[in-house]
């Protein structure tokens, strides 16, 4: 990630109950400043001159409670604290919650000193809830992996593999067949909530396209419609395609977990090799319903084998049974 | 491993076809090439993954290409750049 300025956070682009409804009332030269933190403050021991400890670099959220404070500031005709805290540089922004303005005083200081003031409709809590959720989103670690991103019966597939060895024809047979395309070559990973990879497209001003050898570049959103994209999916299951080596001995139970790390967090991991013939997009579909299963607690290759040592079981014990002889039979009673 | 740094220097960055002329190239050889920009890093055989970059006009790249013909794939890489994408 860049530089994430207060520019980026006023247009940042969320929907619904994402969304932070901020407009910009002051100090504009200002907006180029930069947020380093994913936090917020309530400056209301700042305003009363207690700056110790003070977070300057946070995003300085003032409610009703700190608007009351400027207003008897203001009539007091106190202004030391406000221009302390305005003049800082390193404060990136001022907010006001519930659809406060600030006093005369304090826009005028921050126009001074260049310090973007803020404005949301929002109430404060509900307020600092959305803004810490987006802060921890944007701020969360992330990297760029070569690969095509698919939403397949609900379950996130990434899809690995080497250029050329049939990522994007696998996804593209899978959107044809009603499922979704996140990305495609560059898929932006993202670790949010500590234990959650998202995946979205590397650039969302490019949307949907694909590249697909002998076609050129493709728009999935005008081909197959809106009902084929999503903007970002969880990573569920990492399939890698390789060509097929026949040297190579590949899983035929399944009964193992394999799993492989991204950004710290454990995903299903499946390596299928590709060979002519072989019909990728069912092996993924087929993985995918797997994985479901899976999360029900339904393992098909465990509960299989489960099945197998139950015969050999019960056919061990009917063997015995056989062979030896019977304590109860006629025999046994005619002779005692 | 070779590393080089490269200037885009046609005026229109690199958009599909740069990007095209890029990946024909980097799939001549056996290498692992990677582009890599400030903040990520991108295979060079993949052409939406190089248009997801979006290199404009006097940025610059990192080239990294790591196998046994990396000095001459850089090498080609770089004269592409150099070259202006044979564009202009």
């Amino acid at each position: 990630m860049g530089r994430f300025t207060v520019l980026d956070l006023l247009n940042l682009d969320l929907k619904e109950h994402n969304a932070l409804n901020l407009r910009c009332l002051g100090g504009r030269p200002g907006l180029s400043r930069e947020i380093r933190v994913p936090d917020l403050n309530r400056p209301g021991l700042a305003l009363s001159g207690f700056f110790e400890n003070f977070g300057p670099e946070r995003i300085q959220i003032f409610g009703r409670g700190e608007t009351a404070y400027l207003q008897k500031l203001e009539q007091e005709g106190e202004s030391e604290t406000i221009q302390r805290l305005l003049s800082r540089d390193d404060v990136p922004c001022v907010l006001f919650t519930h659809g406060l303005e600030p006093t005369k005083d304090f826009y005028a200081l921050a126009e001074q000193y260049n310090c973007p003031v803020l404005q949301t409709d929002l109430p404060s809590s509900e307020f600092q809830s959305r803004l810490i959720r987006a802060l921890s989103n944007i701020f969360a670690a992330q990297e760029t992996r070569h690969g095509v991103l698919v939403e397949v019966f609900g379950i996130g597939v990434l899809i690995l593999g080497d250029s050329g060895v049939g990522k994007s024809e696998a996804a593209l047979e899978l959107v044809e067949r009603g499922h979704r395309l996140v990305a495609d070559d560059a898929v932006e990973i993202r670790c949010v909530a500590g234990n959650i990879l998202l995946g979205y497209g590397a650039n969302p001003t490019l949307g949907h396209h694909m590249e697909i050898r002998g076609l050129g570049i493709i728009n999935i959103t005008h081909l197959f419609g809106v009902g084929a994209i999503r903007d970002k999916k969880q990573i569920q299951l990492i399939v890698e395609l390789e060509d097929w080596d026949s040297d190579k001995s590949y899983d035929r139970i399944g009964a193992e977990e394999r799993t492989r790390e991204i950004l710290g967090v454990k995903v299903a991991y499946l390596q299928v090799p590709v060979k002519p013939g072989r019909n990728i997009p069912v092996i993924i579909e087929t993985a995918a319903m797997n994985e479901r299963l899976k999360k029900m607690g339904y393992y098909s290759a465990r509960e299989f084998n489960q099945s197998v040592l139950k015969w050999l079981e019960t056919e061990n014990a009917r063997s015995r049974h056989f062979q030896e002889r019977d304590p109860m039979s006629l025999d046994d009673l005619s002779t005692g | 491993m070779t590393e080089r740094d490269v200037v885009i220097k046609n005026r229109a960055g690199i958009h599909a076809r740069p990007a095209a002329l890029i990946v024909q190239t980097a799939s001549k050889y056996k290498s692992k090439i990677a582009f890599r920009n400030e903040h990520e890093e991108i295979n060079a055989k993949s052409i939406m993954g190089i248009i997801t970059l979006g290199a404009s006009y006097n940025s610059s790249l990192t080239i990294r290409a790591e196998g046994e013909d990396e000095a001459e794939a850089v090498d080609a890489l770089s004269k592409l750049f150099e070259d202006r994408f044979e564009e202009e």
